[in-house]
């Protein structure tokens, strides 16, 4: 069983070593990512002529390849971890801003009015009252931008030992060791499904205010506002 | 008192929505806003607490400019009730209706107690507290919203058409309980509607606006509806308001005929010795006293072959309104009243009733006249 299990030398890790590299070097981006789209996304809110600009731009980013990125990167940050995640962050934010600012237009007029004129001031609707509304729209747009960042770190072998479990596949096709490449691509893909049902579970959790069966059940709630 | 003195809202691009309004709004009593879409009622509403600054014009509370009060402290001290409630939908019943008094930094136990208080008062099931907002009917969310509005007890509260999403079922229910609560409490409420009927039932006093954000009139409905100052106000009130004025006269001054009741078990001779000179038909009841219907005079009665009454007024409490919407149902031109619990007290004819309304109408005139 072990044996199945044992790594090359040259990756310098064992196989939960790999998966926890991969899991940090995929999932930090996407904190970092989210962090930065925060503030753009409530900007794009507040200045509504600055959104279209902004989804360019992120667009733009999306469609450098990361090879480029870590050309023009290496001569800073060098053959680091930080190469491979400064991009990945850059890409998350094509998922997450458009994700943030639909979730934060969905919040009807009324209960925005409402917040106004019971005395919330900017700063604290936009945390009591617009993030927690917002926050099913945001975690659907951090199960995509998550999935993608983990199938996305494998590139990350192009500049040394920085692919986790991409370094593995690149193993596996040198030493010819179909072995290592299933390690690999199951691996990534159990991550990615595990990654996504723990964001639903989160999802869950935060917010025992939506309806929660069938769409129909919402449809009536919503008549039953009308 | 809340003094709207001149007040205009233009707007950038040129368009007037409030246009030199001036209005007294009394404390502790209903004033209604209402008018057609685009009159501007919304705004001049919105910018009692500040929510639309006017470009001309001061608001005056209790003899001091809003402009001069922090707008949070000035917004916390005004209830607001808002179309389809505008509940959070992200927090518990309990806990939308404790927002302002926790804004206002009362402890949590505190802000809950007095939040379970006023699920009670606007008639919500204490079992709804821990629910969220999807699982309320629309009736429901709507009685939160006004509970949420009175939380920290604000001597003000702003209405901006609270009930016009509901069905007018449920409509009624919450008019009725607004003005039960309102008997109890005694806010200055500030209410915005399209809806002349709303306004007329809710009001002490109405406002009506006309599009361009101008005042057509400002009176107590009955004023309103007796002399309107203007064709459009007229046409606003509707074709029928000389019907709906009659609301405002009581039922209690009807002269009603007892005579002609009978019970299903009174003997042709008791029926007999009866002044019946003025009755063509006789009211037959139960042996509680509860009507069933009509028989014609000198005929057998046969209380399986009785006229249908139609919908019977109570005595005293119904308007007389209710008195002529009563005869006018009745086959026999006969409205039938009842007290109370239910049992036939009198009878009365349109004839009587039409007395009744223009004796009504000269008392109200001399009273207009004596009050100008």
């Amino acid at each position: 069983m072990s044996e199945l299990f044992d790594m090359p030398s040259d990756l310098q890790n064992s196989y939960l070593g790999l998966v926890a590299l991969h899991l940090r070097e995929a999932l930090l981006p996407v904190l970092a990512g989210l962090l930065a789209s925060l503030p753009i996304a409530q900007l794009c809110v507040r200045l509504r002529w600055l959104y279209p600009p902004v989804l360019w731009v992120t667009t733009v980013l999306y469609a450098i390849p990361s090879l480029a990125f870590f050309v023009i990167l290496i001569d800073y940050t060098g053959l680091s971890e930080l190469t491979v995640m400064i991009p990945l962050a850059v890409y998350s934010l094509v998922v997450l801003v458009p994700a943030i600012v639909d979730g934060v237009r969905s919040v009807p007029q009324e209960t925005l009015a409402a917040a106004t004129a019971m005395g919330f001031g900017p700063v604290r609707r936009y945390f009591q009252v617009q993030l927690p509304i917002a926050a099913p729209a945001i975690i659907a747009g951090l199960r995509i931008a998550s999935v993608s960042s983990i199938s996305l770190v494998s590139v990350g072998m192009l500049i040394g030992n920085q692919g986790a479990l991409g370094n593995l596949l690149n193993s596996g096709m040198i030493y010819n060791q179909p072995r290592l490449i299933w390690l690999s691509v199951v691996g990534t893909a159990v991550l990615a499904i595990l990654v996504d049902a723990a964001l639903i579970v989160v999802r869950v959790l935060l917010t025992p205010w939506m309806p929660r069966s069938t769409s129909a059940r919402r449809l009536t709630a919503k008549e039953a506002t009308r | 008192m809340i003094r709207i003195d001149s007040v205009t809202k233009r707007y950038p691009d040129g368009t007037v929505a409030v246009d030199r309004l001036s209005l007294e709004i009394p404390d502790r009593s209903i004033t209604v806003l209402v008018g057609p879409s685009g009159c501007g009622k919304t705004t001049t509403l919105r910018m009692i607490n500040r929510m639309v600054e006017p470009s001309e014009g001061t608001i005056l509370l209790d003899g001091k400019d809003i402009q001069q009060q922090p707008v949070n402290t000035l917004r916390r001290s005004m209830g607001y009730v808002i179309q389809n409630a505008g509940l959070f939908q992200h927090r518990t019943i309990l806990d939308n209706i404790a927002t302002v008094p926790r804004l206002l930094g009362w402890g949590k136990e505190k802000s809950r107690a007095r939040a379970r208080e006023l699920m009670e008062r606007v008639g919500l099931d204490g079992a709804l507290a821990k629910r969220y907002p999807y699982q309320l009917s629309g009736g429901q969310q709507q009685r939160v919203g006004v509970a949420r509005a009175l939380a920290a007890d604000p001597p003000v509260l702003l209405m901006d058409e609270p009930f016009s999403a509901v069905d007018p079922v449920v409509r009624k229910g919450l008019q009725d309980e607004l003005l039960r609560i309102q008997e109890e409490l005694g806010k200055t409420i500030v209410f915005v509607t399209h809806d002349i009927d709303e306004a007329v039932k809710l009001g002490t006093m109405v406002a009506v606006m006309r599009t361009g954000g101008r005042l057509a009139q400002f009176a107590p409905p009955a004023e309103l509806l007796t002399d309107p100052a203007d064709s459009f106000v007229e046409d606003f009130l509707g074709t029928d308001r000389g019907i709906r004025r009659l609301s405002f006269f009581p039922s209690a001054g009807l002269e009603l005929l007892t005579a002609p009741i009978v019970a299903s078990d009174t003997t042709d001779e008791q029926i007999a010795a009866r002044d019946l000179t003025d009755a063509p038909y006789l009211l037959v009841t139960d042996l509680d006293g509860k009507p069933l219907g009509w028989a014609e005079r000198d005929t057998e009665i046969d209380t399986a072959r009785l006229l249908p009454y139609g919908r019977p007024f109570v005595v005293a409490t119904d308007s007389l309104r209710a008195a002529l919407d009563c005869a006018v149902l009745s086959p026999t031109g006969w409205a039938v009243a009842v007290d109370g619990e239910g049992r036939a007290a009198g009878v009365v004819s349109q004839q009587t009733i039409g007395e009744a309304i223009r004796g009504a109408h000269a008392k109200s005139a001399t009273t207009q006249k004596a009050a100008r």
